[in-house]
């Protein structure tokens, strides 16, 4: 059963669409399609070329890292939270990833697991403070960023660490054209679909995410669903430091927080059509927004526009796709 | 009314709740304000304590006030930021707002080096609650969430101004523009002071008002203060409107005291936000009060300054910031829960608004 299914049919008189036209998903797909043939015209207009083949690969491949972390942010704003520790955990994931490996291909395996060890234990910190102590999400994800923050400033002050050869072909490498990491947030982003959509964790995520209350009336665990969720978002930044690591070579404290990955995650999700205030929207959706962010970017860079001036662009991109979106839900009420 | 006759058994009972604070004595409305937002004035009288111990001379006029006229911005932002907590929403943009404030008006004196500071100001103001308009209109009339229109005003506001000044604002403010956020007014009291005094006393006198109740009415149940006639549009946009003009009042007191930066604001928005969340304001809105919020962020400066003296390393500051907001949050969450809930019922401010039929204790049939 698909949620955006059991959306309250609007009112009598007004035109109902076609189911497949109403899902907010296949909207994100067509404003991306869309987007993608602007971006197209724009550059061709302009003697460039931007289907061809490697900067379509370069799409993709700037797409990885906001994907994962878009990815387990979609999580998390289903159940109703939001995390903005993800940032410094993505820079954290970069240095003990690289420390560990410290050249060597037999600290490889090792690096991944104190990783993924690393990150879930930041999830679980994250989603307990939630739900145990009551604090916010918002203020609670942000003391924990800023607890790994100051934990980052106080050990580091430039790259550390190095990342052997082998664990770098995770960042460089291609299968035919298509670049390994690619199939990366394939993997992770269909893991996360198949824990959404098939089992029973997360229908008690949307159900959790679309009424807290009434879930916990229903006997869900309301508390163990929101904590797997941090944990789930967690893992996937921590993937996301993994891969950065890769592709850098070292271990580095901004990897995470220079590009604003907290925010932009949030954006993207958002963009993806999610709704903020969760129950609604999937993972489907976040990897459309986070293409068509990518996608931006590089109709941009081929135009040679100013990188400052992209911000602005995509920051009216954002507020006028979600205020489209909001159109389209009709007439209910919408969360401020 | 029968209301107005009750005797101290009824209002003992309960009876005439909902008539609300309004009934109270000055001193007892007074009692009750205070005890609203009662952990937070611990926590500052607590941290202030600390400061002492830590620094004899902290308590004398000079260190004291150039402390509060540190502390001035982020109070000023507080006040604002409470506006839209309380009524639901976020506004993340605050920061941004800061940074493009001061730089705006270096770039206007490099461009009009002989500009009245008065006109300057009133620019600045304007144009603050001009940024705050747009927030508010996207979030209300194109229904985007605040923390997505807010964030995306962000992504404008930073983006215009790097592209502008390519990093490195020209100009440098004149001595009239900076004596607001750099200068004592009369003895030790530095004018930033004396400004975060009236807003407090505007603040106060607005949340009294149709305005506040009403504001608050919103945050705690939009659909049930619009069914009331609550015009919940413009109260929200308002609220905006007065946040974005407190970033512009905040970057005037910023660039007074620090000069011009591309960095200026960073970081503002969320130190606004915990400050508030810090005051016992509920984000999601409907409950705080905000001279408790104000007290947030002089709390948070508080904690700063206390850090910085007990030569915790520049870095583990933040380490600690966080702990202690979590905590902090997490004891107002577990031990006031029950405090908060019967106050907000004893004072709920749409209730009180609306024009109750009137109630019978006698219980006499009519």
């Amino acid at each position: 059963m698909n949620a955006q299914t059991l959306a309250p049919r609007t009112a009598l008189g007004r035109l109902v669409l076609p189911s497949r036209l109403a899902d907010p998903t296949t909207v994100v797909y067509l404003a991306l399609a869309g987007v993608t043939l602007l971006g197209w015209i724009v550059v061709t207009a302009r003697g460039g070329e931007f289907l061809s083949l490697d900067n379509t690969v370069g799409i993709l491949q700037n797409s990885v890292v906001l994907g994962l972390v878009a990815v387990g942010q979609t999580v998390v704003v289903l159940t109703g939270s939001l995390d903005l520790s993800v940032a410094y955990l993505i820079s954290i994931a970069t240095l003990v990833a690289a420390e560990t490996m410290d050249g060597a291909d037999g600290n490889i395996l090792p690096a991944i697991a104190a990783v993924l060890a690393f990150s879930v234990a930041v999830g679980l910190a994250n989603g307990i403070v939630v739900t145990k102590f009551k604090v916010n999400a918002f203020i609670a994800t942000l003391g924990v960023g800023f607890i790994l923050r100051g934990w980052i400033e106080d050990n580091y002050s430039g790259p550390t660490g190095k990342v052997p050869e082998s664990f770098q072909r995770l960042g460089y490498d291609r299968v035919g054209p298509i670049p390994v990491s690619a199939f990366l947030l394939l993997l992770v982003g269909v893991a996360v679909w198949f824990v959404l959509r098939r089992t029973r964790l997360g229908y008690h995520m949307y159900a959790v995410g679309g009424d807290e209350q009434t879930a916990r009336l229903s006997g869900v665990r309301t508390h163990r669903v929101v904590i797997a969720a941090h944990v789930l978002c967690a893992v996937c930044a921590g993937l996301a430091g993994l891969f950065l690591a890769s592709r850098l070579g070292a271990g580095s404290p901004w990897a995470g927080t220079e590009a604003r990955y907290d925010l932009t995650s949030i954006a993207a999700v958002v963009l993806g059509g999610t709704l903020l205030a969760g129950g609604r929207g999937g993972v489907a959706g976040t990897i459309g927004g986070v293409l068509m962010l990518s996608v931006l970017d590089s109709v941009f860079n081929q135009l040679g526009v100013d990188p400052f001036f992209q911000n602005v662009v995509r920051g009216v991109v954002i507020i006028v796709a979600v205020a489209l979106y909001a159109r389209r839900a009709g007439n209910r009420e919408v969360v401020a | 009314m029968k209301a107005a006759t009750v005797t101290a058994d009824e209002r003992e009972r309960g009876d005439v709740a909902v008539t609300g604070i309004g009934r109270l004595t000055p001193t007892r409305r007074f009692l009750a304000s205070l005890r609203a937002g009662a952990p937070v004035y611990v926590l500052l009288a607590v941290l202030l304590v600390a400061l002492g111990v830590e620094d004899p001379t902290f308590f004398e006029p000079d260190p004291f006030f150039a402390f509060l006229k540190r502390s001035a911005p982020l109070i000023v932002l507080a006040a604002g930021q409470y506006l839209v907590i309380v009524s639901g929403g976020y506004d993340l943009s605050v920061g941004a707002l800061v940074t493009v404030g001061v730089v705006v008006t270096a770039e206007t004196y490099h461009a009009f080096p002989g500009a009245h500071w008065t006109v300057v100001v009133a620019l600045l103001v304007a144009g603050g609650a001009f940024v705050g308009l747009v927030n508010g209109l996207v979030t209300t009339v194109l229904r985007v969430p605040s923390f997505i229109a807010t964030l995306g005003m962000t992504l404008i506001l930073e983006g215009a101004v790097f592209y502008w000044t390519q990093g490195s604002p020209r100009g440098i403010l004149p001595d009239d523009f900076r004596t607001i956020g750099r200068n004592t007014a009369f003895g030790p009291v530095p004018w930033a002071v004396v400004l975060c005094l009236v807003i407090g006393v505007v603040a106060v006198v607005l949340m009294r008002s149709d305005f506040g109740r009403t504001l608050i009415a919103t945050g705690d149940n939009a659909r049930a203060a619009g069914l009331a006639g609550v015009r919940v549009l413009r109260v929200r946009t308002l609220a905006f409107v007065l946040s974005g003009a407190a970033a512009a009042v905040a970057a005037i007191l910023v660039g007074g005291f620090s000069g011009v930066s591309a960095q200026a604001g960073r970081g503002y928005e969320f130190e606004a936000i915990t400050a508030v969340v810090l005051g016992g304001v509920a984000l999601g809105g409907g409950s705080g009060s905000v001279v408790a919020a104000m007290a947030g962020a002089l709390s948070l400066q508080t904690l700063f300054t206390l850090l910085n003296l007990r030569g915790v390393a520049k870095a583990m500051e933040t380490t600690v910031q966080g702990v202690i907001v979590i905590a902090a949050v997490a004891l107002g969450a577990l031990d006031w829960a029950g405090t908060r809930r019967r106050l907000t019922a004893y004072v709920s401010p749409l209730v009180r608004h609306l024009p109750l039929p009137s109630r019978n204790p006698r219980g006499e049939q009519r």
